[in-house]
């Protein structure tokens, strides 16, 4: 963090634009010269200039230095304003903020890796990571559920990984339209498909109800709560601990997650509005 | 794989006895579908069930101006047809193999009859249509949910 | 403010306190100190020994404060200001940035941060406790609140034994006082007939300063007569709060029906957590001109109370009063501990003196400590 404080965001460039969806794009951005580094599941603060801040995480590689790549989806004015930065433009970084996917804990073991909506954007970095590491890690599967077959997240990557083979790639969709050969139906219905052994470690991101339906196929699936991480969220301003927003019972999301271990929710997890 | 094997290691037959899988053996049948085949179609009388042992399947409809819509995937260890349960049932629904796809095709009839005959294996079945029936509420609970739709 | 060793108590009798004030102030420091304003005695800058609120004090209860005057020309002889030191530190709006657009990219300036010297008069040891658990949430964790930092870096401290407690003053329960027992310069207890102050030295620069001042050391009956003073306060508290086992009471009591009940009574007006002294909560609101030029970032106080606070994309998780009061109740006096290794609350009393509807966290506490095991609706893991 430099001297002008935590607060303080610098400017970054738009290097690249790529469109996912209708409301979805992802952008690379990057300084003259800087190097950077993050863990797989750490976020930024990303800030529009006058009109405001939100964190995302970052979706990209961790392993290419040159750029951090962010995936956002246009849902309110500071998203809105991010989503139609033009190639070239500037917005501001602070960052990167919380904990990681444990990525240390599934060397030599299975990972399957849940992801709903927009919530494949932060499970990326552990793809990359898998990927680079290949040998590392035992089998690997990505279930990847969506609205529609148009709101799956980087279509031509995820098909290239399934080409590829390294990576058991199970799509799903909520309701497609004709012509759709893949899966219908909610994401825990891929589950059914995957082998799970007893030493699976799971990676759970998505909006919360797609996490708890989740957790609960992956509990009947015989997966302990020590071994399933989740990436939760909450309303976040300050990102280092200080506005009180993203509590979660003791925990701040900023700082304690995004990353948690379900056995540290698990009694609040099924709490409403906690 | 035989028969009795296909049987034997689906779900819907977990749990029954040699004797309950024997007498379920001669209302089975095993079938195939290349891949964009109907199994069954939407209107028809539903006088199968099927195990789904691989491949996968495609329960659609057709709408009007939109064409066939997929509404649900089955999978292997699925049960495909539901209808088949009171007699004189029709399909609601067209099933379409996806993939090429491998099933044990039971005559509904007959298993009814057997079920009638010996209420260990009517239960024991009973239980396995209740659990399948379950998850397929809970799954669909989720899908009218449309958790991933943009916010307002 | 380090550890004290015990020294002599000495005696200011109430021209040497008057003097004891000029002294700071020629030393550079800005007093802050009670002084009577708008009806109430509240903390506010002060230049001398005539802002004290003379011969006042106040009567405090649920959803009541009042001024009352008292015929003994006490100088400290209320039990707490309407507020605490909070909005001095961690101040209630503050510009954090202006940005200005600079070719395709922007720059960022900062306001120079703030450090003036200063002296706070008559603190009371549960708004001393409450400055420390401040200091842990803006100092202590990953990252340091510069603004905080700076305005709180220059202190120094004379602290009053609290003569009085409160109709709503619960310190002795929550181990905060009254006694005042570190963490200041002088104390100061005020002692009649005659009128004057005994002074226990808490650092070396309070010694510098008392060194001085006009003085006389204190006898042993001096010391009695003192020690009798804040015995007598912590005798007579307004209220009490049972802490055994607070935490774990409030996290298996998360759906308690004292949620539903509270919730019928709460407005949700936020005065609980503005009036809190160790609240923290704050938003972030960026802002920009019409031009697009320039832009500023503003960080302002902000309530777990409100429907905003936890507003995510979509809708907020607390939609409810019910999980906004127990958001606040258990944070407070239960999830603090695991965050900060300490209470939330020191048992100033303020929540429950400016809750419109007087509502009495102890009063909460004791209904779900009498009820423990209770449960509203359905809940809990599957």
């Amino acid at each position: 963090m430099n001297t002008a404080g935590p607060m303080t965001p610098r400017p970054v460039v738009v290097r690249n634009i790529h469109i996912e969806s209708d409301d979805v794009v992802t952008l690379d951005l990057a300084t003259e010269s800087e190097a950077w580094s993050f863990q797989p599941g750490q976020f930024n603060m990303l800030y529009a200039f006058g009109v405001g801040e939100v964190p995302v995480s970052m979706s990209g590689d961790p392993s290419q230095t040159d750029r951090l790549v962010h995936t956002i989806r246009s849902v309110g004015a500071v998203t809105e304003a991010l989503c139609r930065t033009p190639l070239g433009g500037v917005v501001g970084l602070r960052g990167p903020f919380g904990t990681p996917w444990p990525m240390d804990t599934v060397r030599g073991r299975d990972l399957v890796v849940v992801a709903g909506g927009l919530g494949l954007a932060p499970l990326r970095p552990v793809l990359y990571d898998v990927l680079r590491y290949r040998s590392d890690y035992g089998r690997i599967s990505l279930l990847a559920g969506a609205r529609t077959p148009e709101d799956l997240l980087f279509k031509r990557e995820v098909e290239r990984w399934k080409q590829q083979a390294a990576i058991d790639v199970h799509l799903s969709v909520d309701r497609a339209p004709a012509g759709w050969n893949g899966q219908v139906g909610v994401v825990t219905s891929l589950l059914s498909s995957i082998d799970i052994s007893a030493q699976t470690v799971a990676f759970v991101c998505g909006p919360e109800v797609m996490m708890r339906f989740t957790v609960r196929e992956l509990q009947r699936r015989r997966v302990p709560a020590e071994r399933i991480y989740l990436s939760m969220e909450r309303n976040m301003k300050c990102a280092v601990g200080f506005c009180g927003h993203c509590q979660l019972g003791p925990s701040f999301v900023c700082k304690d997650g995004p990353i948690f271990r379900y056995e540290q929710l698990k009694s609040l997890f099924w709490l409403p509005e906690i | 794989m035989n028969e009795r094997e296909a049987l034997e290691r689906h779900p819907f037959a977990a749990g029954l006895s040699d004797p309950q899988i024997s007498a379920l053996l001669p209302c089975a049948r095993r079938v195939r579908y290349r891949a964009g085949a109907v199994i069954f179609r939407e209107g028809a009388a539903a006088t199968s069930l099927y195990l789904i042992i691989t491949g996968g399947v495609a329960l659609e409809q057709h709408v009007p101006g939109k064409g066939d819509l997929a509404l649900e995937s089955l999978g292997p260890g699925d049960l495909l047809g539901l209808s088949w349960i009171f007699p004189g049932g029709h399909w609601l629904l067209t099933a379409r193999a996806t993939t090429d796809t491998d099933a044990l095709e039971l005559n509904a009839r007959d298993v009814l009859q057997r079920m009638d005959l010996d209420p260990a294996l009517g239960f024991a079945l009973s239980k396995h249509l209740v659990a399948q029936l379950c998850q397929r509420l809970e799954r669909v609970r989720l899908q009218r949910l449309d958790v991933y739709r943009a916010p307002k | 403010m380090q550890g004290t060793k015990r020294q002599p108590d000495h005696i200011l009798n109430v021209e040497g306190l008057a003097q004891l004030l000029r002294a700071l102030r020629a030393d550079a420091y800005r007093l802050v100190g009670p002084t009577v304003r708008d009806g109430a005695i509240v903390h506010a800058e002060i230049r001398g020994i005539d802002d004290l609120p003379a011969g006042w004090t106040e009567t405090q209860e649920a959803g009541t404060y009042r001024l009352v005057p008292r015929g003994d020309g006490a100088l400290f002889g209320f039990s707490t200001a309407a507020q605490s030191y909070k909005q001095v530190f961690f101040v209630p709006r503050l510009r954090l940035l202006k940005l200005r657009r600079k070719d395709s990219s922007f720059t960022v300036e900062h306001d120079a941060p703030v450090t003036s010297r200063l002296a706070l008069i008559g603190a009371r040891s549960c708004d001393l406790h409450a400055i420390e658990v401040q200091d842990r949430t803006l100092l202590t964790g990953p990252f340091a609140d510069p603004d905080y930092a700076a305005r709180r870096s220059d202190l120094f401290i004379v602290a009053v034994q609290c003569g009085q407690s409160g109709g709503t003053c619960f310190c002795a329960s929550m181990g905060t006082g009254p006694r005042s027992t570190a963490g200041f310069d002088l104390a100061l207890t005020e002692l009649f007939e005659p009128h004057r102050f005994l002074v226990q030295v808490g650092t070396e620069a309070g010694e510098r300063v008392l060194a001085r001042l006009p003085r006389a050391l204190a006898t042993e009956s001096e010391r009695v007569a003192a020690e009798g003073v804040v015995e007598q306060t912590a005798q007579s508290m307004g209220r009490r709060m049972d802490t055994t086992g607070i935490k774990e009471l409030l996290y298996r009591n998360l759906e308690h029906p004292r949620w539903d009940d509270v919730a019928e009574r709460c407005l949700g007006c936020t005065n609980c957590t503005l009036a809190c002294p160790t609240c923290f909560c704050s938003t972030v609101e960026d802002t920009g001109d019409l031009t697009g030029e320039s832009a500023e970032r503003w960080r302002r106080w902000d309530s777990c109370f409100t429907l905003d606070h936890s507003y995510l994309h979509g809708g907020s998780v607390r939609t409810s009063t019910r999980s906004r009061y127990r958001q606040w109740m258990t944070h407070k006096l239960a999830s603090w501990i695991d965050q900060f290794g300490t209470s939330g609350c020191v048992g100033c009393g303020r929540c429950i003196t400016w809750c419109p509807v007087g509502i009495d966290i102890t009063e909460e506490v004791a209904a779900i400590r009498r009820a423990d095991g209770a449960c509203s609706g359905e809940g809990g893991a599957p």
